[in-house]
């Protein structure tokens, strides 16, 4: 196997309080090939966003990373510092932000904002930048007369697009978008996805894209983490994930969402809500979530068990294994 | 073949009724002239214990219709009728509480909807001391817990007792549904109730919906740009394009035999992994600004079976099938369709003449 373009490893962020430590995420291991497309999945306050935070070294007291590596192109970043970051950060791999109303500067215009951006790497003409500038509009169907405009001035779905084309500027090799989708209905939503697919297929950049709508990455990424409590609840193949889901938390999930096609089933949804990770439950973090929690649930914590190409934590495949031993 | 959408407003069994339905506003400063039309000829009809949902794109005009029903604003033409009675010859302080006590609204996005320095049992109360004025204290507070328990907001004691802060996304929708329920409303507007909330909790919130139906007898306007949730708790469905109800009729029917090609655009973009990837369309998603519009049908620029027709006149609603209405010039209904598939447009642009009425 070719060496990962990214590689995760153990990495632990914690909300330091005067009071509490709060651990957002605990123990995240995962690799990224070049090229790969890996969609993270889960509910809000699973510390998925604060994941992608602690990978871009976007994270901010009083969140901290406690343990861990974040080694990209054989580099760890977590060592890095500002100065050497600020090389990285951008050129190789970009953000897209959830909300592109907040994260645009309101009072400037996108291509003010964009030459701001590439100004701020390198040195470069007022021509190269007008013409790059034009250029990452361009691929994201965005005409450049645009880039007099200010944010207020487009819809929602272009803000966006807009967004992914400020990420684009230097051809990274890796693009984090944090639910960039989710503020969008379901047709520009499905058509803003596309983009994505097109443009990471022509480019070849990987991409990690956080969502808590599973449904919306399914026909697009190559591999699927589901987070849970801050931990990898489940993490393998798209399509296995989506036809066989192995964790009982996956499986709501799934179910959690009306179908328009084929028979109106009902929906049970997940019953409770997200522990408070200042206090996380004892044992498996899911289990008075749990349908089929057993009695050893409580106590133990699961490790993550390898099944197929998938891992899960989750008891139920520890009988299994053992079963098969 | 064509009949009027709906009949006149007289012969009624319905709860709510609008005719001609119709609000614009203007932009710009005080002379300028340019009228952006939110909603335009909207005739909609919601029965007792029905859940109508009206779904479109943001842009569609569908909010502006929840804030018309609510008497947020005065329509610029047209009549709403409740229960027989025209809603803006309601003058007296007395009427206007009456119909807000039964018409109340749930709002999108449940952390701004309430005022974070009280306690979550201020507005139920509120509502009750305003529109249940039988009620004494005690019977105040048991309806309290009452409506809590019936939104599944347990222990109804504890939960009213807790400040907007202290709960989940989740749990304020039911809030906002429980302070609904309070003042016994026959019509619930709910206003994108479950979009900012995780799909791990709309379910319950769906599910919720229907049971106040079925238990409280409540009717819902549910208002949202998710297609698959509307089917999921909807009787009727009524798609909004551009200020225009543009295609209604039963759940199923419109679902399954979709007439116009902004609805089937919205069916084909719903995500759905059981399926496989539908072939991608090169549509922009761009819902459109309606500011001083011509004649002509406005999803014709996104439309792939538009015809020269189309952009001259504006296609009303006209009947499809049984009580389902489609606004097209070439979708065809399902009598004419002698394939029995029910998608019009594609056989009807090679016939090209259906004309309207």
């Amino acid at each position: 196997m070719p060496e990962p373009l990214l590689d995760v490893e153990d990495l632990s962020v914690s909300y330091l309080t005067d009071t509490a430590e709060i651990g957002a995420v605990d123990r995240v291991t995962l690799t990224l090939q070049a090229g790969e497309f890996l969609g993270v999945v889960g509910e809000s306050g699973c510390g998925k966003s604060t994941l992608l935070f602690a990978i871009a070294q976007l994270l901010s007291p009083p969140a901290e990373i406690t343990s861990g590596r974040v080694v990209f192109r054989g580099q760890d970043l977590v060592r890095l510092s500002d100065s050497e970051l600020r090389h990285v950060r951008w050129r190789d791999y970009s953000v897209v932000m959830q909300s592109a109303m907040n994260a645009l500067n309101p009072m400037k215009s996108i291509g003010a904002q964009f030459k701001d951006t590439m100004r701020a790497h390198e040195r470069i003409s007022a021509d190269a930048i007008r013409t790059r500038s034009a250029e990452v509009l361009h691929l994201v169907g965005i005409d450049d007369a645009h880039l007099e405009s200010y944010p207020h001035q487009l819809s929602g779905g272009m803000r966006q697009r807009a967004m992914i084309a400020m990420a684009l500027l230097f051809t990274p090799q890796l693009v984090i978008m944090d639910e960039p989708t989710s503020a969008l209905d379901v047709v520009a939503q499905r058509s803003l996805m596309t983009q994505i697919k097109e443009l990471q297929q022509q480019f070849g950049f990987a991409v990690i894209f956080v969502t808590h709508d599973m449904s919306v990455i399914a026909h697009y990424s190559d591999r699927v983490m589901v987070m849970y409590a801050g931990q990898v609840a489940e993490i393998g193949d798209t399509g296995s994930i989506f036809e066989s889901p192995l964790h009982p938390y996956s499986r709501g999930l799934l179910d959690a969402f009306p179908s328009v096609r084929g028979p109106r089933r009902p929906l049970s949804g997940i019953p409770g809500s997200p522990p408070d990770l200042g206090r996380p439950p004892s044992g498996c973090r899911f289990h008075p979530r749990c349908s089929e929690a057993m009695a050893q649930c409580t106590t133990t914590e699961p490790p993550l068990y390898s099944v197929g190409d998938t891992q899960v934590r989750c008891l139920l495949y520890a009988e299994q294994l053992r079963d098969a031993v | 073949m064509s009949q009027p959408a709906n009949a006149a407003p007289d012969s009624d069994d319905a709860l709510l009724r609008t005719t001609g339905l119709t609000r614009h506003f203007r932009l710009g400063g005080l002379l300028s002239r340019r009228m952006l039309h939110a909603v335009d000829d909207l005739n909609l009809v919601i029965h007792e214990r029905e859940i109508v949902a009206l779904v479109g794109e943001s842009g569609s005009g569908k909010t502006t219709v929840a804030r018309l029903l609510a008497m947020l604003y005065p329509p610029t033409r047209g009549t709403i009728h409740y229960r027989g009675r025209s809603v803006h010859r309601l003058r007296s302080r007395k009427d206007v509480l009456w119909y807000r006590g039964e018409v109340p609204m749930v709002f999108q996005d449940p952390y701004s909807a309430m005022n974070p320095v009280f306690r979550v049992s201020h507005g139920v109360m509120r509502n009750l001391k305003l529109h249940r004025r039988d009620l004494d204290s005690a019977q105040r507070h048991e309806e309290a817990e009452r409506v809590f328990d019936v939104v599944g907001l347990n222990p109804a004691g504890d939960m009213l007792r807790k400040f907007p802060y202290e709960m989940s996304g989740g749990q304020r929708q039911r809030v906002g549904f429980a302070q609904a329920l309070a003042v016994r409303p026959k019509l619930i507007l709910a206003d994108e109730p479950v979009s900012m909330l995780d799909v791990s909790i709309r379910a319950g919130i769906l599910n919720m919906m229907a049971s106040l139906r079925a238990d409280e007898g409540a009717s819902i306007l549910y208002i949202t740009h998710d297609i698959a949730s509307a089917r999921y708790v909807a009787d009727r469905i009524v798609v909004m394009y551009a200020g225009y109800a543009v295609e209604q009729g039963p759940t199923e029917v419109v679902l399954s035999r979709p007439k116009h090609p902004y609805t089937q655009l919205l069916l084909s973009a719903v995500p759905d992994p059981r399926e496989k990837a539908a072939p991608v369309s090169a549509d922009s998603g761009e819902p459109p600004r309606v500011i001083d519009p011509g004649d002509g049908c406005r999803f014709r620029q996104r439309c792939p079976y538009a015809i020269d027709e189309c952009a001259r006149v504006t296609p009303l609603l006209r009947s499809m099938g049984p009580g389902h209405d489609a606004a097209c010039h070439v979708a065809v209904a399902d009598a004419e369709d002698h394939r029995g598939e029910g998608f019009g447009p594609i056989s009807s642009v090679a016939k090209g003449t259906d004309t309207v009425a």
